[in-house]
């Protein structure tokens, strides 16, 4: 009974920061759906992204959702550059070299955020209340994250599915080469989709610093997250990945209730190895 | 195919990143020698004036230095205290030894990252490459034992701060020479002091999974229940934790209203913060490490009325008159010298972490000075025989074989965060009763 309590107190935390994984995961899944490549400059993004409300709110003393607006933008113009000039002239090499390119800009990221902020953790001293249902407390910080998390995930199905260039990013995913004849701008359409990718990235980190003291290296952690969430979800479909974090985040939730926290990440990647040995295509049928 | 490569590449990170979680944090690489030399004024004259003819040696101190990584808050504090005493000491004109002959100190010192494997590859550096004479310990009880096999390996000299795990000092080693007071007596004084607050309180203790932290947990445990005090949840958890959710809902389940542990700065500070969030009606919070940093106070009302045992507080520094009438011998400057000029030299007030490293070189220089040498075994012997007072408080080590270098001359002060007249969070010694500067809020005031 006191397990079944503590599940239930646990349950919507670990549903509501899914949310928040998922978007994580989104921006990783959709360059790897899309072109091919490991973006090893994910987790330093999520930290900028954290790095962003920080400097929003701290510095500007501006409402960190509204800051979103911001960090949005910007971790957009970021995936771009990135992509320009570092991932472009790789995209047709072996996987090898894109990899090493992203973890060179992983280590240049790192590298001047430990020079900028050092790897003291941060703090953004904002709070939205709580909300008390039973033995349940729901953050607002929280709720508006899960929010928010929901909107970016519909916002990038809509854009992939009835926009234009969504469309074009869905064609060069399933067949560059027969795109590329049908007319679409290949090249212009990866940078868009790693552009979304960080963007994604960053917002998830902006999210994230409102509820989680952080430093530059902590985006690393959610990196991880991503993949494992890449692997039980669906690669380059947003949907997939945000169910992919929801499972994760509950099973982070769930998993205390039952025995000591320290166990998490063992029962978290002993199934994430089972999913693959038994289901490597992923327990939602990511799509190919 | 694509599937396949995604997979197994995500396989190889996790597994590779879990075996890197498991030795301690990321960071960033790097292998510059570091050399720290702020300019001071030098206020505190400790050393007599040399002579004009006489021979100049120097000695050569070495340690790692947690520039990155999970370590870096209270790692700087320490090695900024550090290189205070050695420049205060070297413009002061050295030590001048019975033979004329004037020592000086200088430092080699790399970043550890905060990684234990990089602890043990750099100290075998500092001894066997750049020929260090005697070493200070790297920050925390992790990566400190594993620098003190290193040094009793090589039969190098250490004196230790910034490291209170018990453990260390009774594997048989007989170079090490402990500075903070054993993590086993960390929280006993926070009991204490909750004996007078609250008899019948509750006790969940949430900590770290790390040796120190344990080694704290193993003694506050037994000696609350001694207290009469009913321990309702013991709570481990992952150093690099960052959702306190699930384990806040224990400590709701549990009943408790007292919450007990911690870690070190971010964990500490990123369980305080959640604690505060979810407002679950705690009396009172102790937690370790990150409370004394003055770091801490950038959480705004979430620190209010957190307390944390700390090593020694510039507000209820040791003094010269306590020494004497102890009837031990008094060495060094006064706290408030101390506290001006590392103030003067880096704009900040200095926490314990500060005062250990610079009294880890204060007792360095005591133990040259009563050895007249600067031969290792001199020093050892000097050390063992040491029954000192300072700003930081006494100073005294175990020589049983059983656990050879462990302090038990030093006692601690409990601070809490609390408002000053102007709204602003200062520290405040709230324990022992007869240093306490103000009386501590219990229970805390609800957000």
């Amino acid at each position: 009974m006191q397990q079944i309590n503590l599940l239930l107190a646990s349950l919507p935390d670990g549903i509501l920061l899914g949310f928040v994984y998922g978007v994580a995961a989104m921006g990783l899944t959709l360059i790897w759906g899309v072109m091919n490549v490991i973006n090893l400059s994910h987790g330093p993004i999520i930290a900028l992204g954290m790095f962003g409300t920080y400097l929003i709110f701290n510095k500007l003393g501006v409402n960190p959702y509204l800051g979103l607006f911001l960090v949005a933008p910007i971790g957009l113009l970021l995936g771009i550059l990135i992509y320009t000039v570092a991932v472009h002239r790789v995209i047709n090499a072996p996987h090898l070299s894109s990899l090493l390119a992203t973890f060179s800009v992983n280590m240049i990221i790192i590298g001047l955020g430990t020079a900028v902020f050092t790897t003291s953790p941060y703090n953004v001293d904002f709070n939205m209340g709580s909300v008390s249902l039973g033995s349940t407390t729901l953050l607002g910080t929280r709720l508006i994250a899960a929010l928010a998390a929901i909107i970016a995930t519909g916002s990038l199905y809509l854009f992939l599915y009835r926009t234009r260039p969504g469309k074009y990013i869905r064609a060069v995913a399933n067949n560059r080469a027969a795109a590329e004849l049908m007319g679409v701008p290949s090249s212009r359409i990866l940078a868009l989709s790693f552009g979304l990718g960080t963007m994604l990235a960053a917002i998830s980190g902006a999210l994230i610093a409102t509820f989680f003291p952080f430093s530059i290296l902590s985006g690393g952690s959610y990196e991880l997250k991503s993949f494992v969430i890449g692997v039980l979800g669906g690669l380059g479909n947003p949907v997939g990945a945000l169910v992919g974090g929801l499972a994760l985040g509950v099973l982070e939730a769930v998993v205390p209730a039952f025995m000591e926290t320290s166990w998490v990440p063992v029962i978290e990647f002993g199934l994430f190895i089972l999913v693959l040995l038994v289901r490597p295509n992923g327990l939602f049928g990511a799509k190919q | 195919m694509k599937r396949t490569l995604f997979n197994l590449f995500a396989l190889i990170m996790v597994l590779s990143l879990m075996l890197t979680a498991c030795g301690g944090g990321a960071a960033v690489e790097t292998e510059t020698p570091v050399v720290d030399a702020p300019a001071t004024d030098a206020p505190v004259a400790v050393t007599d004036a040399p002579p004009a003819a006489a021979e100049e040696i120097t000695v050569t101190i070495g340690f790692t230095a947690s520039q990155t990584g999970a370590q870096e808050v209270s790692s700087k504090r320490q090695v900024n205290g550090f290189n205070l005493w050695m420049n205060q000491v070297n413009e002061a004109g050295g030590l001048t030894l019975s033979d004329g002959t004037v020592v000086k100190f200088a430092s080699q010192s790399y970043d550890d990252e905060s990684t234990k494997e990089r602890v043990q590859e750099l100290y075998t550096r500092l001894i066997t490459e750049d020929n260090a004479d005697f070493l200070i310990s790297p920050y925390s009880s992790g990566l400190t034992a594993a620098a003190a096999v290193i040094a009793e390996q090589n039969g190098k000299l250490m004196i230790t701060t910034g490291a209170a795990d018990d453990d260390t000092y009774k594997q048989g080693y007989t170079g090490v020479f402990q500075l903070y007071t054993p993590g086993s007596l960390y929280l006993t004084s926070t009991v204490d002091m909750l004996k007078t607050l609250d008899p019948a309180a509750k006790i969940a203790i949430v900590h770290e999974s790390d040796k120190f932290s344990t080694s704290v947990v193993n003694g506050l445990q037994p000696y609350a229940e001694s207290q009469g005090f009913e321990i309702v949840l013991v709570e481990p958890y992952a150093s690099d934790t960052p959702d306190f959710g699930p384990i806040i809902n224990k400590i709701v389940d549990s009943g408790a209203t007292v919450v007990l542990g911690g870690g070190h700065y971010p964990d500490g500070s990123t369980f305080a913060r959640q604690l505060f969030d979810r407002n679950i009606g705690i009396q009172f919070i102790g937690i370790l490490v990150a409370p004394p940093d003055s770091k801490f106070s950038e959480l705004g009302d979430a620190a209010l009325g957190v307390t944390g045992p700390s090593q020694w507080e510039g507000k209820a520094t040791h003094t010269e008159a306590e020494a004497n009438a102890l009837g031990i011998e008094w060495f060094g400057p006064s706290g408030e010298e101390f506290s001006a000029a590392f103030e003067a030299a880096y704009g900040d007030k200095p926490t314990y972490h500060a005062a250990g490293g610079y009294t880890a070189g204060l007792l360095l220089e005591r133990a040259i000075r009563n050895a007249d040498s600067v031969d290792s075994e001199a020093v050892k012997a000097a050390l063992d025989a040491m029954n000192l007072f300072t700003f930081y408080g006494g100073i005294k080590f175990d020589t049983s074989a059983e656990a050879h270098g462990l302090q038990i001359g030093h006692s601690m002060v409990v601070i809490q965060w609390q408002k000053n007249d102007a709204g602003e969070l200062v520290r405040e010694v709230v324990w022992p009763a007869d240093v306490a500067t103000k009386d501590p809020i219990f229970p805390i005031s609800a957000p």
